[in-house]
């Protein structure tokens, strides 16, 4: 799992068999400083509760497609929690 | 397997249900030098790892579940060990 950003939701009507009812949303995947790292991505959002500007960790490949209640749903990035702090320790 | 270093939690009361009562730690990966490659995971720790500790991470599902015995569900990075000690060869 890694941190990302909630950035935006994408609305597709017509989609893929198994992505009916899948909440999509823009997530920019975040370094561990949480600052943007890489491209925004698509990634399903299985704990429903995800809102723009909302710090995120996400899961990619296979793991997201067992992320939603119907396993192995075509998706692979998936947001499987909503991050309420980040505590770092310097070590 | 990769070697990381615990540098702090992630606290996320809202997440997957695999996730449930797991302590999430937030990894960084290290080279075999022990030092930081750029890279981090979240992982959930089934060892009690505490912080600056180094650690050995596992990043595959199917041998994630096995550890925390779930048949399915999106979990794929999990400390499995503390390191004492690394011995490279002299190159």
């Amino acid at each position: 799992m890694q941190l990302g950003r909630v950035v935006g939701t994408v609305v597709a009507s017509v989609k893929a068999d198994g992505l009916e009812g899948v909440r999509l949303l823009i997530v920019q995947p975040l370094d561990r400083q949480q600052q943007p790292r890489g491209t925004p991505m698509v990634a399903a959002d299985a704990v429903a509760m995800a809102g723009p500007g909302e710090l995120v960790h996400y899961v990619s490949a296979r793991e997201a497609a067992q992320a939603l209640r119907e396993t192995f749903v075509p998706v692979d990035q998936a947001i499987v929690g909503i991050v309420d702090a980040v505590e770092e320790v310097s070590s | 397997m990769k070697i990381a270093r615990v540098v702090g939690t992630v606290v996320s009361t809202i997440h997957a249900e695999i996730l449930d009562h797991r302590k999430l730690l937030l990894c960084d990966t290290l080279d075999p030098e022990g030092e930081p490659d750029g890279g981090y995971l979240i992982a959930v720790d089934v060892v009690g790892a505490g912080a600056g500790e180094t650690v050995l991470l596992l990043d595959e599902g199917t041998s994630a579940r096995q550890i925390v015995d779930e048949p399915s569900g999106p979990l794929r990075t999990v400390v499995v060990g503390i390191v004492d000690e690394i011995d490279l060869a002299e190159r």
